[in-house]
């Protein structure tokens, strides 16, 4: 019996006809607007229990026992399951170094680690159930920071380490460290008439996706388990799911429940396999769905990060060369942290042309909650602390900062630090000029007839200024982001498209494992298919494990990859159809033959426009059908002692120019306006391309001025672990958001388009706390950038 | 646990007589939050919303008799020129979603420092009528209301009826700093109150101390310097100086701690630069409806 | 406990209620209505909002018990409420709206995959035609709320739907696109389309 809420597959007919190219709707949207579509934490099924995860309550300790006879014993509760429940050898997952617990054995190493589970009838008797489950901890000595993991007496967050990192680490507290070193830096330095030097603070960030970790797991009839998830990607959860499961993956099926929202805070599990245990341990379907205060403690964050940054120029503005050490925060287990540091350090230059690099990035193991994938992944960090040094290096120049930054803008045929050519548009210093070339709001937009409204000043409806200490500033940043998986992965999809006549009109299906996350792929997709097959109904079908994968939602990749796939699959679907053409009508017309045919509008055409037949009656009585893996070009791993390497497959680049309010007395801040542009290679749906800058734009003005999770560095527990205290931005405080879209074709991906939704986050940062620190001239060296740091109450 | 549902407000007091330890839950905006996570199991709630006299507010001659659950959403629609200062700090509080549930009974309950509406409440002027079934009702002052953090002088068996405001006689304002500008919990608010009648001023300041304070030698300094000076019949302006010192004063008159919302600094500043300006705010005002009467007579 | 209320003019009763629940928890997992979303369970984001005898409250945020004989009105009925509203008929369903007639947002002849044939509130159909739709979650709050503004007040200001809206948060579209919705439902509805 299939979960109440479970996806049925997407059908859209005749009210859009558009192929890649037109603002077609979402297939969803219309679901999404009733209420009926069905998240993850809608599914219901007859007869299901609640899962409930009791968490660690300090950040390091020893477990010296657990006891949860008072839970078992409470009425209404089923099952409760701590490390010594767990059916199989494989306890661990991750998703590079399986380092994480399922559940908390002898020792928790961060604040909320799972320690036990509790299946019940209620979601309050799971809850009080899991309150009485006494658990003694023995506290140790919290590792926080650089100085405090890599003292000479540490304690090692994880012993006896044998990931493929822990060969050639400087010490088992840094998960991986990536050095770049290219040219020769001493002898740069001593061209450069100006040095600049900074030390910058990024704050640990949160996804904050609106839809919570949730989904529900249904105990099948041969022994497995279908799961029903929020997640980015079906096939790697499977991966780590099954082993521990003790199950093959065939009888762990996976279907994408509805997503609200990821941002790469559902690359790592968070609940899955808990559900499962509980499903498989109780023979119920179980449910789990973490309430706001839990999301915080469920899923990875981005990584806080120190950096130090040195470059130097000469007195005409050539940058010289570039020094930097980026520390990354990754807490107490690896998830995605090696690849956020050769993302950090390959990207650490930014969008520019210097010679003479010598990087390091690093991540730590601490105590701190665990980090991992965020929009932007490793490249955000980057670009707050180089663009702060652009502008520092323009100040000291007298250089006007957009300017300095045109002179040394990276183009097509750029050499990388890490060796590798950039072999597509690379138009830096366009989109720059397109920034500043934009008109600016107007001034004092607050001023009305009826005096100041305070909606439109600093500090909004809070009524803190009508107009006084207000000062405007302006700022610039661009950015570079990489596009898909790097560093040699097999970064490959799947696509299955099927063909037919269903009601006398030839219809696609299109299904792939690929997470919609909220983006629009579903919508793409079909554009895809259109585009390809002629058809104009296109069935997305609900993404699942019966398809191979689809790859990670993330990095930029899914419009590139899957996308590349689907398009893949519909080229290899069209010539089966065009062979049947061939078989069945090719006698009547010699053009079926010699002609290059293609489908469009329903029907067979020639190159030349002529129709020869009807989709159709070409489809009559046939289905056809193709699976294909699909891949971009290979990348390569980067050197680990010189980083050279062509790790990436493709870059993404937005500038951003900020216009910002500053109440400089009191140190709050209104953007007025955010202005963006962007390459986008070819915007497969325009109007959903503007939406995912904007969103995008917006996550990076969060950070600029509101977002952090606050860690105690005495305890390393979270301080503000909810919405009241972990802020993001509302509509008041979102500004406009003008988008201007380039179109360079990249040659390489498929309709020359570039992965576009973390680039906006990058500039979107720096530019804010460019445009704040022209209003208020102080030095702000940290990200976000609170009133006390304004005031000099910090 | 048990959801108690008085349909009258002598039910509800003899409930609460009955159960000292019910919570009593109006808009739940505060309740809700601690029960869905978890912070809080009740044995009783006491649900007032059946409690149609709470919602209700009667204009007096020289106070408001504002029922404890008149959403903020009324009083900043209906009572803005009786209560300009309330009014200003209900459109400060959370969302509208917030604002149509949740009432001033609501942020005396609880009593946070940061409850929006007390610093108004503390520069208009007010008393708390609470009651009981077993002594009837009596009035506390709101000096006198709020005990520590998150407490306050209502007894176990009592129950928050209305507050009792003086209408104003004069400008009102109110200020909060949130570190975002709209749904924000107050890093520390202002509330400023002249009172012609009087010849007096009176202030509030929230999120800044233990409890909700007066910044009484602010007031006393200013009092003096506006009486001094004759600023009250001349009009003048405010100079500069008796403007910082009196900011100065509001500043001191904080007790603030280091949060994650913000530095004790920062407050102690905040609160000074929201005085300065709240006070220029009203005075202005003052002066305009000072030369509109004179213009008239 | 047990709960009766009127939801989206169909009289509904809750059995076996547990007193801590809130309205949101009822109408998700009692009365089949997930369509007001749970997303912070703390009243600081107006995923859940309702409206609660006509006004817009966090649901999230109202005790079960407190609805005992009130009238609830969530997205899944916002079509059918907004279409009475034009009609010139009681939205609120106070005035005796008949069970069957009360069905009828579920009835609907729908295409069950897509919805596509479902009749929508014009501020429904603008989120679509806009594009201010992606993950989606908050979506539901958003148009209750929208709704309820653009009775209020027909021609609203930018600064009027920010401060309408500034109770629901969104972490997909930056707002823009929610904007462009709000502002083409003002219009469409004052075209009397």
């Amino acid at each position: 019996m299939p979960a109440n809420g479970a996806p049925t597959k997407i059908t859209q007919g005749y009210r859009t006809k558009g192929g890649i190219g037109e603002s077609t709707l979402r297939p969803d949207g219309t679901l999404k607007v009733t209420g009926e579509f069905a998240y993850s934490s809608d599914m219901w099924h007859e007869d299901m229990l609640w899962g409930q995860i009791l968490r660690s309550t300090v950040a390091h300790a020893e477990i010296v026992s657990i006891d949860t006879s008072e839970a078992l014993a409470m009425p209404g509760v089923y099952a409760v399951m701590t490390y010594d429940d767990l059916p199989t050898e494989v306890k661990n997952y991750g998703l590079e170094i399986q380092d994480t617990p399922v559940l908390a054995h002898g020792k928790v190493r961060h604040h909320g680690e799972p320690v036990a589970i509790v299946a019940a009838d209620h979601p309050e008797t799971a809850r009080r159930a899991a309150a009485k489950i006494k658990v003694d901890y023995k506290e140790l000595p919290v590792i926080t920071d650089e100085a405090s993991a890599t003292a000479p007496d540490a304690i090692l967050v994880h012993e006896n380490r044998d990931d493929h990192h822990a060969g050639h680490v400087p010490h088992p507290n840094i998960v991986h460290r990536q050095p770049i070193v290219r040219g020769n830096v001493e002898e740069a330095r001593k061209r450069a008439d100006v040095i600049v030097e900074g030390e910058y603070t990024f704050g640990m960030q949160d996804q904050a996706f609106l839809g919570p970790e949730s989904g529900l797991a249904v105990p099948e009839e041969d022994g497995g388990v279908h799961l029903y998830i929020a997640t980015q990607w079906l096939h790697s959860d499977l991966r780590q799911i099954a082993p521990v499961l003790g199950l093959p993956e065939e009888k762990v099926r996976m279907t994408l429940a509805g997503v609200g929202g990821a941002f790469g805070g559902r690359e790592d599990l968070s609940m899955q396999i808990h559900a499962c245990l509980l499903a498989l341990r109780t023979g119920k379907p179980v449910k789990i769905v973490y309430n706001r205060f839990e999301s915080f403690f469920g899923h990875v964050h981005r990584h806080p990060a120190k950096l130090y940054y040195e470059h130097g120029a000469t007195r005409d503005g050539k940058l010289t060369h570039m020094k930097c050490r980026i520390v990354l925060d990754g807490g107490a287990y690896a998830s995605a942290s090696p690849a956020v540091v050769g993302n950090a350090s390959s990207l650490s230059v930014g969008p520019y042309v210097i010679d003479d690099v010598d990087i390091e990035a690093i991540a730590l193991y601490t105590n701190n909650p665990p980090c991992g994938a965020m929009r932007g992944f490793g490249a955000v960090q980057a670009c707050f602390a180089y663009e702060a040094q652009m502008d520092k290096l323009a100040k000291k120049l007298g250089m006007d900062p957009v300017e300095f930054r045109q002179l040394n803008a990276m183009e097509q045929g750029t050499i990388m630090p890490t060796g590798q050519p950039v072999d597509s548009p690379a138009p830096v210093a366009e989109l720059l000029r397109r920034v500043k070339a934009m008109p600016l709001p107007p001034e004092r937009q607050w001023e009305s007839s009826e005096g100041a409204d305070v909606r439109q000043l600093p500090g909004g409806l809070s009524n803190t200024t009508h107009g006084e200490g207000v000062v405007r500033g302006i700022g610039y940043a661009v950015g570079i982001k990489n596009v898909g998986f790097s560093e040699g992965f097999d970064d490959y999809s799947t696509a299955k498209v099927r063909m037919e006549v269903v009601g006398g009109e030839p219809v696609a299906t299109v299904h792939t494992a690929m997470a919609e996350v909220g983006q629009g792929g579903v919508t793409v997709h079909a554009q895809i298919a259109r585009t390809e097959l002629g058809v104009t109904q296109v069935t997305i079908h609900p993404a699942d494990t019966q398809v191979g994968s689809a790859g990670s939602t993330s990095a930029s990749r899914q419009t590139y990859v899957t996308g590349g796939a689907v398009k893949n699959a519909c080229e290899l679907v069209r010539e089966k159809v065009l062979e049947i053409g061939r078989r069945k009508f090719g006698s009547y017309h010699p053009a079926w033959a010699t002609a290059e045919l293609l489908l469009e509008g329903g029907k067979v055409v020639t190159d030349g426009g002529e129709v020869l037949g009807d989709l159709a009656d070409v489809l009559e009585g046939e289905v056809v059908e193709v699976e294909e893996e699909w891949r971009h070009r290979p990348t390569e791993a980067f050197d680990l002692r010189t980083g050279q390497g062509n790790g990436h497959v493709q870059y993404s680049f937005a500038a951003h120019r900020a216009v910002v309010e500053v109440d400089t007395e009191l140190g709050l801040v209104k953007v007025i306006e955010l202005a963006c542009a962007q390459d986008v290679g070819k915007a497969l749906n325009p109007l959903s391309v503007v939406g995912q800058i904007q969103g995008g734009t917006t996550q990076g003005l969060g950070v600029a001025v509101m977002e952090e999770i606050i860690v105690d560095p005495k305890t390393a527990k979270v301080r503000n672990p909810s919405f009241t205290d972990y802020l993001i931005p509302t509509i008041l405080d979102t500004p406009t958001i003008p988008v201007d879209v380039l179109e360079l074709a990249d040659e390489h991906a498929p309709y020359g388009l570039r992965g576009i939704g973390e680039a906006p986050t990058l500039s979107s940062t720096p530019a804010v706390l460019a445009a704040i620190r022209n209003a208020t001239g102080l030095e702000l060296n940290r990200t976000p950038v609170r009133p006390e740091h304004l005031t000099g109450t910090a | 646990m048990d959801f108690l549902r008085p349909a009258s407000w002598e039910e509800a007091l003899a409930a609460k007589a009955e159960h000292p330890t019910a919570v009593p839950i109006a808009g739940g905006t505060d309740v809700m939050v601690e029960i869905n996570f978890d912070h809080r199991r009740p044995e009783y709630l006491l649900d007032l919303n059946r409690i149609g006299d709470l919602y209700e507010w009667e204009v007096g001659e020289d106070t408001v008799r504002l029922g404890a659950s008149v959403p903020y959403t009324k009083i900043m629609e209906n009572l803005r020129a009786e209560l300009p200062g309330l009014a200003l700090a209900s459109h400060t509080v959370a969302s509208p979603q917030i604002r149509n549930r949740g009432g001033v009974g609501g942020n005396l309950g609880t009593a946070s420092p940061a409850g929006d509406a007390h610093p108004a409440l503390l520069a208009a002027g007010a008393e708390v009528e609470v009651a009981s079934a077993a002594r009837g009702t009596r009035l506390i002052p709101i000096d006198e209301f709020y005990t520590g953090v998150k407490r306050n002088a209502l007894q176990p068996d009592e129950l928050i009826r209305a507050v009792r405001i003086q209408k104003a006689d004069g400008p009102q304002q109110y200020s909060k700093v949130g570190t975002r500008n709209a749904m924000v919990i107050a890093v520390c608010a202002f509330g400023l109150a002249l009172h012609p009648r009087t010849r007096t001023v009176r202030t509030g300041i929230g999120s800044a101390a233990p409890t909700p304070v007066r910044a009484k030698a602010a007031e006393e300094f200013l009092n003096a310097a506006l009486a001094e000076g004759g600023f009250w019949d001349n009009g003048k302006i405010i100079t500069p100086s008796v403007a910082k010192q009196f900011a100065d004063l509001c500043s001191a008159a904080c007790n603030p701690i280091d949060d994650v919302r913000g530095t004790a600094s920062y407050r102690r500043h905040a609160v000074g630069v929201m005085a300065r300006r709240t006070l220029t705010w009203t005075w202005e005002s003052y002066r305009g409806a000072r030369r509109a009467t004179e213009g008239a007579a | 406990m047990r709960v009766n209320f009127t939801v989206n003019g169909r009289p509904q009763e809750a059995d076996d209620v547990w007193e801590g629940e809130s309205l949101l928890y009822v109408l998700r997992e009692r009365l089949g209505l997930p369509g007001s979303k749970n997303a912070c369970e703390q009243g600081e984001c107006g995923s859940c909002t309702v409206r609660l005898d006509g006004v817009p409250v966090c649901s999230c945020l109202v005790a079960a018990g407190q609805v005992e004989g009130r009238e609830v009105v969530t997205v899944e009925g916002l079509a059918e409420y907004a279409k009475q509203r034009a009609e010139g008929g009681c939205a609120t369903g106070a005035c005796g709206t008949s069970l069957d007639e009360a069905k009828s947002w579920q009835a609907k002849g729908s295409d069950s995959q897509t919805g596509e044939g479902t009749e929508l509130s014009p501020v429904q159909q603008a989120f679509i035609d806009a594009g201010a739709v992606q993950c989606g979650f908050c979506t539901p709050g958003l148009l209750v709320a929208a709704d309820e503004m653009l009775e209020r007040n027909p021609n609203p200001t930018d600064a009027d739907i920010r401060e309408a809206l500034s109770g629901n948060l969104c972490r997909c579209t930056g707002y823009e696109k929610i904007m462009d919705a709000v502002r083409l439902a003002a219009a469409r509805q004052s075209e009397g389309v």
